[in-house]
Parts: structure tokens; sequence; C-alpha cells
């Protein structure tokens, strides 16, 4: 609570895009000290997973770089970034269906195989409901238990650092609340989080600080409680008056 | 009786050589999203490399397989850092990639014509003995394709499902972008599928070279029905294709019971479409919960 926090991850003055000509990434930054959960909120199309990818070697920017415990990350391949310490739970397509639920988290485990089965015991104790569905095909999961298999899988590798973009998507009121105390157990766990939220309100309420981004740009940052309780954010990104 | 057993043998072994090439193809399919048009003329490279060792050469059969497997798969790998990498690094889709492999079987083809020559080759192996089992008859190169083939086949399944190898080709299948975040390796994974689908193609090449006979036409004439197999199967499911090779291979030999033999083909592809029409996922079709 003290200590100086110290950056595990920065990002710094990112531009850049999918395409060239077209930047989705228009200067921004983020950083994550560690063991602290950062949330990423914007409307829509601002860029919040272009940043992620961006941070995790999928998109090379154009300008700016990444910074990892003070390596430069930028574009390097994601299985190098893996074994740095570092994991990233996509939006969409985040399990390997025909895979067993065994299998989906062997595979998170690519690049420390050596430990496969202490860690694996770790993640069943962590979620039993995977315990007894692990010779299940992924697909028969449901959405929350997907979600809860995604972020199992990204922690097979045992990162320091959990990349998680919208973690609580089309889910339920009761699995979204599920997801959220996850993601907290992680944290305390001594992962630092850095996720992107459409349901802003109750991820800020968990984060020690966020970032409101809008066309690939910073727009506000700060504490979570501070911008939960700032009129503007409130009004432009988290759908009306503070509560 | 004795015909239905008898055709159920015939139809194990031809069924057997589609089989083994089909899961080659399905892999390549599965993993890299190819449809190599060139996988039959693997398979007769296969069998030319087998008959260099055992003809050329005058070395055993065994020693010949191996020609087969290694030289294809050396093929493999060598179209995909020449041809495959560098267009999917370009951004080829799946139908530029289909159009190019159709091309380079034609290239393939003659250049196996202009080595080796249009007239049928055969390999040094006894083809005239058969053993007598009573109500049926299985010759001895019949047993060779059988159990070469199931040997095969349980070293793939076993692979598949057991290895860490195995299971990250199927990852890789699953999806690519996602095997690549999980810190999987996946050029690796992808140099292993080449050595995989190579080897199998070779594989199957030098038993279609004994079963039959050797000509540069072998494995282009072979890939109508091993494209059947895989469809049958459940495109790009190796398993599948697995099964559907075997039903091919047998539904045509039964079919001799009633149709003359020049009609297997035609038997071929009319199950094919029934099956499409009925089971369009495949014999195995898997239903999964998508959302
Ligand atoms: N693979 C891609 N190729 C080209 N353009 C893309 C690609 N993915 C996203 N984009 C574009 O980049 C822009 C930002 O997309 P991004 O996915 O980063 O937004 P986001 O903030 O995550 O939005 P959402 O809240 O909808 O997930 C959009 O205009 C989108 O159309
Ligand atoms: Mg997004």
């Amino acid at each position: 609570m003290s200590e100086e926090p110290s950056p595990v991850l920065r990002a710094d003055g990112l531009v850049g895009g999918y395409v060239e000509g077209v930047d989705i990434l228009n200067g921004c930054s983020l950083d994550a000290n560690e063991g602290e959960i950062v949330v990423v909120i914007g409307p829509n199309g601002a860029g919040k997973s272009t940043l992620i990818k961006a941070m995790f070697g999928l998109i090379t920017p154009r300008e700016g770089r990444v910074l990892f415990r003070g390596t430069d990350i930028t574009g390097m391949p994601p299985h190098r970034i893996t074994r740095l310490g570092m994991s990233y739970v996509p939006q969409v397509e985040n399990i390997f269906p025909s895979l067993t639920i065994q299998e989906n988290l062997e595979m998170g485990a690519s690049q420390g195989r050596a430990e496969l089965a202490p860690r694996m015991e770790r993640m069943f104790e962590m979620f039993p409901i995977l315990l007894e569905r692990r010779r299940h095909r992924a697909d028969g999961l449901s959405g929350g238990e997907r979600q809860m298999l995604a972020v199992a899988r990204a922690l097979m590798a045992e990162p320091s650092v959990l990349l998680l973009d919208e973690p609580s998507a089309g889910l339920a009121p009761r699995a979204v609340a599920e997801v959220f105390q996850t993601v907290q157990r992680v944290n305390a766990n001594g992962v630092t989080i850095v996720m992107i939220e459409q349901n802003a309100r109750d991820a800020l309420a968990i984060a020690d600080r966020g970032f409101v981004l809008e066309s690939g740009q910073n727009r506000f940052t700060g504490p979570g409680r501070d911008l939960l309780n700032d009129p503007k954010v409130a009004e432009l990104y988290l759908g009306g008056a503070t509560t | 009786m004795d015909e239905l057993l008898q055709t159920t043998i015939n139809g194990l072994a031809s069924g057997s050589i589609y089989a083994l090439g089909a899961v080659g193809l399905s892999l390549v399919y599965a993993i890299l999203k190819l449809v190599n048009f060139a996988h039959g003329d693997f398979m007769t490279l296969g069998g030319y490399a087998a008959f260099v060792v055992n003809v050329t050469w005058g070395l055993p059969l065994v020693v010949s397989v191996l020609g087969a497997l290694v030289v294809v798969a050396a093929l493999g790998l060598l179209t995909e850092a020449a041809i495959w990498r560098p267009m999917r690094e370009r951004g080829a889709g799946v139908m530029q990639l289909l159009l190019l492999s159709l091309g380079f079987s034609f290239v393939l083809r003659n250049l196996i014509l202009f080595a080796w020559g249009g007239e049928t080759r055969t390999l040094r192996v006894d083809n005239t003995s058969s053993y007598d089992l009573g109500i049926v008859r299985i010759s001895l190169l019949q047993v060779i394709v059988i159990v070469v083939s199931a040997v095969a086949m349980v070293a793939v399944a076993l692979l598949l499902r057991r290895t860490y190898v195995g299971k990250s080709m199927r990852a890789l299948s699953d999806s690519f972008a996602l095997a690549e975040v999980s810190g999987i390796n996946t050029r690796r994974v992808v140099t292993y599928t080449w050595i995989l689908g190579g080897g199998l193609a070779g594989l199957a090449g030098f038993l279609a070279t004994i079963f039959t006979v050797l000509t540069p036409q072998t494995g282009w004439v072979l890939l109508l029905g091993i494209f059947a197999a895989i469809i049958l199967g459940g495109i790009g499911d190796p398993f599948g294709a697995l099964v559907g090779g075997l039903t091919l291979g047998l539904v045509q030999e039964w079919s001799t019971m009633v149709f003359a033999p020049t009609y297997k083909e035609a038997v071929g592809f009319a199950i094919l479409i029934l099956a499409l029409l009925f089971r369009p996922n495949g014999l195995l079709g898997h239903a999964t919960r998508t959302g």
C-alpha cells in the first residue's frame, strides 16, 4: 500500500492499426503497476482491443513502444511474450471448442510444460467446475464457464500480467458478477490485471485505476473511484449520472 | 454371404488407401486451411521414391517405404517454405491457395512424367500369393495394405489424442489466432503438420503402388475418391476422413455385387451426394453449441 508502485507494463504513445494508412491508435498510452487492476473503457470502436493487441505483439505499432518490466517487447511474437510472463484472453474465440477442458489448459502451458500437472491442479482448485468437466469438449460449456476456461487457460502460463478483453461480454448478470470475483481472486494471487470492460461501472468499482479511450487516444485517466464519481465520465461513458 | 465377405475385404483394402490419403489431406486442410490439390501427386511421388529405392537401387521393400515417407515429407516442408508460408504472409486466401496448389499439382505431375516417363511401373513385391481362409481369399497385398494402414491410423490417432504436438495441431485447427496467443509455437506445429501430412501421402502412394500399378497419374486419379472420403467424413476432421475413406472403399466394392465394376466410381459419388443431402456435416458430423 505504502510502497512506491513500479510499472510492470507500459505502452507509450502508440500509433498504428491493421492496414497501412488507417491508424486506429493515435498516440495512446497505458501503464500498469505491480499488483494493480487496471480497467480500460470507452465507446465501441475506440481502439481498446487494438491497444491490447499492440501490447501483446499481435500488431506492430508504427510509432511508440511497449515495455514489459523494462524490456522492449514492441512487435515481439506472442509466444515469446508469454514466456516473459504476460498472457492474453481475447474478446472472441478465446477457447479451443473441439478440445477437451483439460487439453485447453494444456495448450495454455505450452511455454512451461514441465510443470503441467501442478499448474492444472491449481486451476482445478480455483475452478472446480472445470475439474468436473475436464474430459468434455469445451464447446459444451455455458457462456460463463467458457470465460472461466479462457481465463484458466491464460493462467496456465503462470503470467505476472494478464490482459483481459471484455471477459463479461454477453453474460447473464450472475455470471458477470462471478467473472469479476474471479478477476479479483486472480489479482489477489499477485497477478497484475489489465482489463477492457463494457460493464464499466462494475469494472471501475474493482479497479485501482481506469483509462478512458476514445478514437485511439486517452481521454481520462485516474483511480477507479475518481472516474466513477467524475460527472463528465459518468455522463459520457457510464450512461448517465452517478448513483 | 461369401461374396459379401469377399467384397468387404476388397473394400477394406481399397478404402484403406483412400483413408490414408484423406487423413493426410484433411490434416493439412484443418491446420493450414489449404486445400492441397497436389496431395494426389505427392502420393505419386511417394510411389516413385519407393520405385527408385526398391527397383533402381534394388533395396528391400521395407526400405522403400521409408524412402517414400522421407521424400514426400521433405517435399511438404519444401513447398511450405517456398510457396505456402510466403503466400499466407502476403495474405492469400483459401481460394488463392487452392488455385496455386492446383497449378503446382500440374507442375509436379509433369516433372514426374519427365523424370520417369509414362510407362507403368511395379515394385518387386509378391503379388500372386494369397491365403484361403475357407470362405474367402485374401491376397498378401491386401493383408499388407490393410495392416499397414491400420497401424498408421492408430499411430495418427494416438498422436492427435495423446501427444502435445498432436493436441496443438488440433488446437491450431480450431483457432490459429488463439493458438498463437496461447503461447504455442505455431510455426513448429506447422512444420510437424507437413511432416505428418507428407509422410501419410508418401505411405498412401506406396500402398497404392503395390496394390495397383504406378504411373504419373496414379495419385491424381485417386484424388477424387479422397476428396469424396473427406466430404463424406466431415471436412477438416481427420477421424472423419478415416471413416469416410473406409466407407467409400466398402460401398464401392459392395456395389459390384449389384452393378458392373465399371460403375464403382459412379456409385462412390452417388453415396457422396446422398451424404451431402442427409448428413452435410459428415458421417461423424458434430452438432456444436454456438454463440
Ligand atoms: N482485424 C482488423 N482489421 C481491420 N480493422 C480492424 C480490425 N479489428 C478492428 N478493426 C477496426 O479498428 C477499430 C477499433 O477496433 P477495436 O476492436 O480496437 O475497438 P474496441 O474499442 O475494442 O471496440 P469494442 O468495444 O466494440 O470491442 C474499429 O474501427 C474496427 O473496425
Ligand atoms: Mg474490443
